[in-house]
């Protein structure tokens, strides 16, 4: 309990830090996740390709070296001196873009066929048959995995932690060296995500429940 | 469903309206890869000499005494989270209360902490001066839970009558669980759990937290130590550790994939789980997919 009396301004800014990494880097995967599924499904090759080759290659790679790329690989291509909370954040989001890309991607593939075919059927375009038809309708079942994915990336931003950038994993971090007692310290770092898991679970659930159809 | 059925056969306009969007891609994407590769080059990242420290043998000692103890923290990581998902498994689906629920807290509770924590915290509260064996621990513990849980989706996937037939025989519960149930299981599962361990794999990388000379640790210490014209090899020795990485990883996802592909072909009636999807973001998505495909009308269950 001490560790938490003692140190409580430091806690409460690397839970904000945490909930505003998970945030920022949400939106970019599901902006940047969304964006590689429709190249994914599109008639254009290259771009198919593109798709292709960023969930291949981000899948297979360990977060912890795309921060590597991040923190000094992408300085010296754009943006030089880009806080290391944005780096983070472009980590972060351009991993869990490859994983919401492929729910995104499965959730498509249980639209019924003839959904898109009935689309096609009225002149629709690529674009409006998935922007107007297919897509609501792969939402609902894209929103449990999506739930998970976001899950996970929120333990994921414990990394960025390990790159000088505020967040919760820095507390334990810092607590542990000032020699206080790892259990507790561990237990409120615990509480501190799960807080932000539950949160967003709940939140995917209330979600689910407002957009659930009888099919 | 192949993604074709959004879009029709193009006719004539759309062929060339389709081109002009490949070779716009196309162009855009290449104009990203010059940018990249002249700004690179303009500051000296793609010199010969930030490339040419992978000729010297010191260097290329390191990075193979490195990827040996990557494979040994991996090793021992996933030797230790079979266990521990197997003994989890089972106790979570314990006939004693007290089991069931002890299994279920540990199992919540570690995977929902960010994996890097209970490594440090590992590390830190009890294994400081091994940390190989802090590392090893750690993913064994988070993996454990993950694989605790694609195992007993395993075993709901196992047609009941399997467990009523064995009962019928006068099989003891153990005799049901270890000959009949997990048998199937782990037969049914065995992309996901591969695809899990491919995770194991990347997640070593982790190590780097509590100084463990694996891969990426080696790269941080050999880009930060060899400086070549006043400066640090940064980009070079990330492609090429990244190049390991990606390396290692693809082949145990094809493994996945192999296995995944034998499995449909053999006619048990108990489907295989898909290899690809679970190689998610490390964490409950692996057994949402692991149940998702399992399910028998084919949609997702959820988790948490």
């Amino acid at each position: 309990m001490n560790v938490l009396l003692d140190h409580f301004a430091e806690f409460r800014d690397g839970f904000i830090g945490t909930v505003e990494i998970t945030a920022v880097s949400s939106v970019i995967a599901l902006v940047l996740g969304l964006l590689l599924a429709g190249f994914r499904v599109s008639p254009v090759p290259p771009l198919r390709f593109f798709g292709t080759a960023w969930v291949t290659l981000l899948r297979n790679t360990p977060l912890t070296l795309l921060f590597l790329v991040s923190f000094f690989v992408v300085p010296e291509i754009f943006f030089p001196g880009m806080s290391p909370f944005l780096l983070g954040s472009l980590a972060l989001g351009f991993y869990t873009a490859s994983f919401v890309c492929e729910a995104v991607r499965s959730g498509i593939g249980t639209v019924p066929l003839g959904q898109a075919e009935a689309a096609r059927s009225i002149g629709m375009s690529f674009t409006q048959t998935l922007r107007l038809i297919v897509l609501p309708q792969a939402t609902r079942t894209v929103i449990p995995p999506l739930s998970s994915i976001f899950i996970a990336l929120t333990k994921n931003s414990a990394i960025a932690g390990a790159f000088s950038v505020t967040e919760l994993f820095g507390w334990q971090k810092l607590m542990s060296e000032d020699g206080y007692d790892i259990v507790p310290v561990f237990i409120w770092v615990a509480l501190g995500y799960l807080i932000v898991t539950f949160a967003i679970s709940g939140l995917f659930r209330l979600l689910e429940r407002r957009m659930e159809v009888a099919r | 469903m192949s993604a074709s059925v959004l879009y029709d056969a193009p006719g004539p306009k759309a062929v060339v309206r389709n081109r002009i969007y490949a070779v716009i891609g196309s162009v855009a994407l290449l104009a990203l890869v010059v940018v990249a590769i002249v700004r690179l080059s303009d500051k000296g990242d793609l010199a010969y000499g930030m490339w040419d420290i992978f000729n010297y043998s010191g260097i290329r000692q390191n990075i193979a005494d490195a990827v040996l103890a990557t494979l040994k923290a991996f090793g021992l990581a996933a030797v230790g989270s079979l266990v521990l998902g197997v003994a989890l498994a089972v106790a979570r689906m314990s006939d004693h209360k007290p089991v069931r629920w002890a299994a279920t807290a540990f199992i919540e509770l570690f995977r929902s902490i960010p994996l890097l924590i209970t490594i440090y915290a590992v590390w830190v509260g009890f294994l400081t001066d091994y940390s190989m064996w802090a590392l090893a621990l750690g993913l064994s513990i988070y993996n454990g839970c993950v694989q605790a849980e694609v195992l007993r989706a395993g075993v709901n996937s196992v047609p009941k009558g399997q467990r009523e037939a064995a009962y019928a025989l006068g099989m003891s519960k153990t005799q049901v669980m270890t000959s009949v149930l997990m048998p199937q299981a782990v037969r049914a599962m065995l992309p996901t759990i591969i695809s899990q361990l491919v995770v194991t794999l990347k997640d070593t990388s982790l190590g780097f937290i509590i100084l463990y000379p694996e891969l990426l640790q080696t790269a941080r210490l050999i880009a930060s130590n060899t400086q070549v014209n006043g400066q640090y090899p940064y980009v070079s020795t990330i492609v090429v550790i990244g190049t390991i990485y990606v390396a290692m990883c693809l082949v145990l996802s094809a493994l996945a994939t192999w296995i995944e592909k034998r499995g449909r072909r053999a006619k048990t009636g108990i489907s295989m789980g898909a290899a690809a999807a679970p190689v998610t973001a490390a964490g409950p998505a692996a057994v949402m997919a692991a149940e998702g495909t399992i399910g028998a009308d084919g949609t997702p269950g959820t988790t948490n």
